[in-house]
């Protein structure tokens, strides 16, 4: 019992994990840049949630949610806009460098506004709060919210790469972007596109990290990004199931480790994982092999 | 210069070391005129940042293996020195030694598997490992944990510190120029090419990571021994990213761009203090605005010998003229 219990509440966390992943995985499929801002648009999509719940007085959890997004995704194709657009063409190296000139840029921007300290974030005025006990199990009403609300975004976003004209756009620029052009695909609105859809599953993982831990503070970014990028990787980069089950596999090993008195070292647990995955499988669990030509 | 340098091998070690205690006593004498501690302070930290980033300049810039954890290297380097200089009052000298040699021997341990990781990925494990590196260190017992390890004797100072920087310079110039630097470059540019030329790739991959990750440990362990305090979070991410900001600044695989870079961001934070709270939202875009406008650094390209000695392109001239 106890070991389902660690399970529920390591799949909660990794549900958030798994949503963040997603906008690595993608823009990584892309234009094959690790996108290091993407933690950082996961904080802020935090403190939009907290901004429309306090600031605006919306306390509605599913508004907070679109609003989050809504802006997030704004600041993503800003982003790719201002500071990888100019770099697309140069070396990988160069764009990867810009990509962390965002995030500190980004991080010490929250810490300039809000200052560094946690912020509570208001779990009550958005949701009522219900423990259901089964079988010894005790579950929150909020986990099982957790768990559907990235259940609908991460299947929605299958059925959006697989049946739409978009997705198609998308999956064949990740193929081969210079023969999509060829085709017709219109390549600056498709990164601009998916650099918006991967900024707003990271906004909604915010608002569903802040009411999981009822605190975000603007350093959350970092670390939270690092695993999930992690969770990428263990999933095999590019591959969106991958990220999703890299992400819920990285956060049942997480609450697992603290369950067995490991808490200590709970911030390795995710780093150990990948790299043992990278070394038995260089392109992760779920992708595809890559062969070099000379 | 080259009829300075005497032929036989032995003759050139006594002369080396001979220079050497003359620049040591040199920078004394320099301390002792200078006779300002704010401003020493600052010149020492510059030579402790200019030999970590020399460090991850071998190993980003010239090897073209981008390091996202050298701060670990640096970490590993200021607890091992910390360590013996306080437990088992080892010798300063030892002490220092014993911390590059510690964090070349993990560089090589946690290097060789790694390695054959390339580009971004090879990028994200560094990471990865420094993250556990500073968790570790976090949770053990013998580093103190969180708290940290405080009242490390002060035995760096502005001469010891600038003998050393100015030691790794010229070792570093001296490997650039070598087989094996041209090796470290040739893998930068094209690591097939470089395999069909004959190169062995990992092992030359591996030994920059070891001599990169030696100066990291030599530049932590001097700088425990300089604020006389450490602790794991002094080596974050953002510490590995401030170096990996020293190189990209000066120009990536420039060892006079390093050195400027190294400096610049020493100063930096003291001559704008005014705008303390500013700075990482002015690294962080500065890395953007850089890397959009001058992607190789300030230095990245530039050769120095060509501008600085006529004699040289005298010499292209005539070459020129030659095959005309």
């Amino acid at each position: 019992m106890e070991l389902i219990q660690q399970l529920i509440n390591g799949i909660t966390l990794g549900s958030t994990y798994a949503l963040i992943a997603l906008g690595y995985t993608m823009v990584y499929g892309i234009v094959l840049l690790i996108n290091f801002a993407h933690g950082e648009i996961f904080m802020f999509g935090a403190f939009a949630g907290l901004f429309i719940v306090t600031v605006l007085g919306i306390s509605n959890l599913y508004l907070a949610i679109l609003g989050a997004m809504v802006f997030s995704m704004g600041l993503g194709v800003l982003i790719e806009f201002i500071a990888y657009r100019p770099l697309r063409g140069s070396t990988r190296l160069s764009a990867l460098i810009s990509a962390i000139g965002v995030s500190i840029f980004l991080g010490s921007l929250m810490v300039l506004i809000r200052g560094a300290n946690v912020t509570s974030f208001p779990r009550k005025e958005l949701f009522t709060m219900k423990n259901i006990e089964f079988y010894g199990l005790s579950i929150s009403n909020l986990q099982i919210a957790i768990i559907l609300i990235s259940a609908i975004l991460m299947i929605s976003l299958q059925l959006f790469v697989n049946y739409t004209k978009i997705g198609r756009a998308m999956r064949a620029t990740s193929m081969d972007g210079d023969a999509s052009i060829l085709m017709g695909v219109n390549q600056n609105s498709i990164i601009s596109i998916t650099f918006a859809i991967g900024s707003g599953l990271a906004a909604a993982g915010g608002v569903l990290w802040g009411l999981n831990f009822s605190s975000i503070h603007p350093y959350m970014g970092l670390m939270a990004g690092l695993k999930a990028f992690a969770a990428a990787v263990l999933g095999g980069i590019g591959s969106i199931p991958g990220a999703m089950f890299g992400g819920v596999f990285l956060g049942v090993a997480e609450t697992l480790g603290i369950a067995a008195d490991l808490s200590k070292y709970k911030d390795a647990f995710a780093f150990a994982i990948l790299i043992i995955v990278l070394l038995i499988r260089p392109t992760g669990l779920f992708g595809r092999k890559i062969s070099k030509k000379v | 210069m080259k009829n300075l340098i005497p032929e036989n091998y032995a003759v050139r070690f006594i002369f080396f070391l001979l220079s050497f205690v003359a620049l040591y006593y040199f920078l004394k004498g320099l301390a002792f005129a200078i006779n300002d501690n704010y401003i020493l302070t600052i010149l020492t930290y510059m030579a402790i940042n200019t030999i970590l980033a020399l460090g991850l300049n071998l190993i980003t810039g010239i090897t073209g293996q981008l390091n996202l954890g050298h701060a670990a290297f640096m970490s590993i380097g200021a607890y091992t020195g910390a360590l013996l200089t306080m437990k088992m009052n080892m010798p300063f000298g030892i002490s220092i030694l014993a911390a590059g040699i510690m964090a070349a021997l993990i560089g090589v341990l946690i290097g060789y598997p790694i390695l054959r990781l390339t580009g971004d990925y090879f990028a994200i494990t560094t990471l990865g490992f420094a993250e556990i590196v500073r968790v570790l260190f976090n949770g053990m017992e013998f580093t103190n944990g969180a708290i940290g390890i405080s009242g490390i004797p002060r035995h760096t100072n502005f001469s010891i510190a600038w003998s050393i920087a100015v030691l790794v310079i010229i070792l570093m110039v001296w490997l650039n120029n070598s087989r094996n630097g041209r090796s470290y470059m040739a893998i930068r540019d094209n690591e097939i090419a470089a395999e069909s030329m004959g190169i062995n790739t990992s092992l030359f991959k591996i030994q920059s990571f070891a001599v990169g990750s030696f100066m990291g440990g030599v530049g932590g362990a001097l700088l425990a021994h300089q604020i006389s305090f450490i602790k794991p979070d002094m080596f974050g991410f953002m510490k590995s990213i401030e170096l990996l900001m020293m190189v990209v600044m000066g120009g990536l695989g420039s060892i006079p761009g390093t050195i400027l870079g190294a400096s610049l961001l020493t100063m930096a934070p003291e001559a704008l203090r005014v705008f303390a709270d500013y700075k990482y939202l002015i690294y962080g875009s500065l890395l953007v605005v850089m890397m959009i406008f001058r992607p190789n650094g300030i230095l990245g390209g530039v050769n120095l010998r060509q501008l600085l000695d006529f004699s040289v392109k005298k010499k292209n001239i005539e070459r020129k003229n030659l095959s005309n």
